[in-house]
Order: C-alpha cells, then structure tokens, then sequence
C-alpha cells in the first residue's frame, strides 16, 4: 500500500456566500495521477487554491509531512510587467545556477536557456519553464491548473507526455485539474467530478459513464477514448 | 558652495532609493500611488512651514494615513485604484489649501532641496542607506508577489508582512522626496526613472540597477540646471528624468 499524502475530509469553500464546493472528500496518495474534471467555473481552481492555503475553508485539508508541494499556476498574466531573465525567475525561489540548470535539462532545455528574457518565450516553452519551476526545491507533490492541450512544447511532446516521464524520473505525486475528458483518461489513475458539489469520483474508466457525464456537463458529451492529441 | 554639497548628497540619495523602489512598485502597477500619497502630505507640510519644523516630519504622518487608507480602500471596495486615488489626493489638496500660508505654497507644492543643513543630510543618508538595505532584502519576495500572489502564498511567503514593508518603505520615500520636490512631484521620483529603466532593462538586475542610476542621474543634472539657472531645483530634477525617459523611447527594443 503507498502512503497517503493528502486527505481531505468534508471540505466546504464559500467565496462571497456562494457555495463553490460543498462536502468534498478524498485522498491522495503516493505515486497517484489524481485529476479533477468539471466544466468551466465548477470550482476546480478554487480547490486547488483551497489545498494551496490561498483560500479559506471549512473541513479538514491534512497534508502529510514529508510533502512538498509544487504549483503550476494557470497563467501568469502580470509576469511580463517585469523584465527577467529566466534564471532570476528561478532566483526568486532561491534557487542554486546548478539547480536550475539541472532542472531545466530535465524539462528539455538547454543551459543557454537561462538568459532568456521570460517574456520572449512561446507559450509552450513558458509552460514548461512554470512545470520546471514549480518542480526546482525538490517538490514530490505537483498541483497543476489546467495544463492547456493540444500547445507545440517542442517536438513530438505533450505537456503529459513530458509529465509522465517526470513522473517516473522524480517519484512525482500529481493532482490536475482539466475540463478535458481525454487527459482524464489517458493520463490518471483517479478521478473526481466536480461541478460546485462532488458528481463522482473513482477510478476513470469504472466512474465516467456517460449519465455522471451527462449530470457534469449538463448537456449530452460523447467521448472518443481513441483520440489522440 | 557647502550648500550646493549638502544638496547634492541628499538629492543622490533620495534620487537613487526612490529610482529603486520606483521599478518595484511599477512591476506592481502601483507607480501612481506615490502621486496621492505626496498630495496628502500637503497639509503635514504647511503645518511644518506654519511651525518651523523639519517638511518632512509634518509629511511623514499624513503619508502614513494615506498608505492605512489605500490600504483600507482597497480592502473594502471594488473601485478601481484610479478612483481611489483621485479621491485621496483631492482631499488633501483641499485640506492644505484651507490653511497654508499663501507665501509658503511655493515650497510645500514643488519642494526645496537648497535649505537642507548639515543634519538634515546626515539623517537623509542614512535614512536612505538604511531604506535601500530593507527594500533589497524584501525585492525577490516582492516580485513574486507582483506577479502572482498565489504562488507567492503557495511558496509560503508571509504576504502581508512583506506587502506592509514595501507600503512602509513608500510611505518614507515619499515623505523624504517632498523636502526635495514638494508634494505635487513626488510621485515622479519614482514613476520616471523606473519607466526609462524598464524601457531598457533586458532582466531584473539592469531594470532595479538603472531605476536607481536614473534616480541619482536627474538629481545631479537637476541640482546643477538649478545652481546655472536658479530656476527651482524640484521642477528641473524631473524634467531631466522625463528628458531621460523620451530618450529612452528612442532606444526601446519593440
């Protein structure tokens, strides 16, 4: 059995006397790919930040000790407000020039990526850099927001091929949020439904049968499990 | 001659930290800020002419109101900042102007740097020293907070604390720079120099570097413009610093 490593327990977020999740329990453990599924506004981000420690809530969110946790922010929209260079971005979480350098290998990019102006890299290659980031402190646990599908990150790679085989390499515990059915199934081990209270939640195959869809989304949802991004 | 010295040193100083702090508080769209606050000091200002003591005493707790009620504002109202800026900085205007001895508005409004004494220097510098030890110690933090507060708090910075450090340090810088430009300039202490140092910064290290550079450059050409010319030093300091700024247009990587 692995350990847990987050366990949440009757979980109630209320932003502005609106109930954005009601009465959501799970748990989290070692080695999992948890993904959290819902249409927009169904209060995916808001768990997310809730487990962060940005948002108040009422429950019980228990993380365990060992735990070091990674965000991967949606977007970083204010970032380009401030010339940087892509090792003082890292600078500002401390970071050792041979920490960096290693992480970034680790991410796909050269050394010579370091002088980089943030501002001036595509968008995918500013995922991977907020992949790497979030990554540098040796974090074992990665909190990712709604990684954008179907962007180039450089060759054949997907953002999940690229986060299987960090997965692997580093021992990584994943928990990402996604309106998209596909990465659900492809890419994790469990899955939580999410649409303001919890639709359901278990393994993907076994829980997303098409009413649990239909009750998600609201309308009708087809999902091709063959296609491919 | 010894004036002339005094002057210059206290104007480098406060030109280079509040240059400084100026590129900090433009990553956080912040650099209007500084404008109410100077205004709101208008009245502390004509209370220290009235009375004879130090311009920038009488500042220094009408400036800490103005940053308890930004802060405060913000906190309690959706209003976008402009307005609540607007509204701060009329009423401090208004408020001066009920009391401030005509003869003195001169000062009060566009500063006097040429009256600085041998104390007042020594304090100034280190006041400034000191501000800019506080200011590079809490920059990394505050960068990150301008660029997403969230993954400041998930990386377990202490926002607050470090947000009411950089409000505190604003709060100085301001009420330094009024001595030297009076309470209708101060904002441009810190807006100008950041602007041109951001138009020709490729990282973080040239941006914050040549923010300061900026700030002691328009001290010293305006110190000088005011011994050649005796037009009022506080007026030409800024208009060096928007000299700078439009040449920095020029040089600007699209």
């Amino acid at each position: 059995m692995s350990e847990s490593l987050l366990e949440v327990k009757n979980l109630n977020v209320k932003l502005n006397n609106e109930e954005i999740i009601t009465d959501l329990s799970f748990e989290v453990k070692e080695g999992d790919i948890l993904t959290v599924l819902g249409p927009n506004g169904a209060g995916k981000t808001v768990l997310l930040k809730t487990l962060l420690g940005i948002l108040p809530y009422q429950g019980e969110i228990k993380w365990q000790k060992k735990v070091k946790i990674g965000y991967v922010p949606q977007r970083l929209p204010f970032i380009k407000d401030t010339p940087m260079s892509v090792e003082e971005f890292f600078g500002l979480k401390g970071a050792s020039k041979k920490e960096i350098e290693k992480t970034l290998n680790s991410v796909g990019f050269e050394d010579n990526f370091l002088n980089k102006k943030i501002g001036e890299l595509s968008s995918g290659q500013f995922q991977r850099i907020l992949i790497a980031w979030a990554l540098v402190g040796n974090s074992n646990i990665l909190l990712f927001d709604e990684p954008t599908t179907g962007i180039d990150i450089g060759g054949e790679e997907t953002i999940y091929t690229l986060l299987t085989k960090l997965k692997e390499k580093r021992s990584l515990t994943i928990l990402l949020v996604t309106h998209d059915l596909s990465v659900v199934y492809k890419f994790s081990n469990y899955v939580i439904c999410l649409n303001k209270c919890p639709i359901c939640q278990g393994i993907p195959k076994e829980v997303l049968a098409p009413e649990t869809l239909n009750k998600l989304y609201g309308a009708e949802v087809k999902f091709y499990e063959h296609h491919r991004y | 001659m010894e004036q002339f010295l005094l002057s210059l040193i206290a104007g480098i100083f406060i030109g280079g930290v509040a240059g400084y702090l100026g590129t900090l508080m433009l990553s956080k769209r912040m650099s209007l800020v500084a404008g109410p606050l100077g205004h709101l000091t208008l009245p502390g200002i004509a209370l220290a002419l009235i009375y004879g003591f130090d311009v920038s005493l009488g500042a220094f707790p009408f400036v800490i109101l103005g940053v308890i009620l930004i802060w405060f504002f913000e906190t309690r109202t959706k209003l976008p900042m402009e307005a609540l800026t607007a509204i701060v900085f009329a009423s401090g205007v208004a408020v001066a102007f009920l009391f401030l001895p005509i003869a003195e508005a001169e000062t009060a409004l566009i500063g006097d740097i040429s009256k600085v004494g041998f104390w007042d220097t020594l304090t100034v510098s280190f006041l400034c020293l000191f501000l800019f030890m506080v200011i590079k110690k809490i920059y990394s933090k505050m960068i990150l907070i301008n660029i997403s507060e969230d993954l400041a708090i998930a990386e377990g910075v202490n926002v607050k604390k470090y947000n009411l450090l950089y409000l505190l340090s604003i709060a100085i810088v301001v009420a330094l720079g009024v001595k030297v430009v009076g309470g209708l300039l101060t904002a441009a202490l810190v807006a100008i120099p950041a602007a041109t140092a951001r138009n020709l910064s490729k990282n973080l290290f040239q941006f914050s570097l040549l923010g300061m550079l900026f700030g002691v450059v328009s001290f010293i050409f305006g110190i000088f413009l005011f011994k050649i010319t005796g037009f009022p030093a506080g007026p030409l300091i800024i208009l060096v610093s928007t000299f700078f700024f439009l040449i920095s247009l020029i040089f600007k990587k699209i």
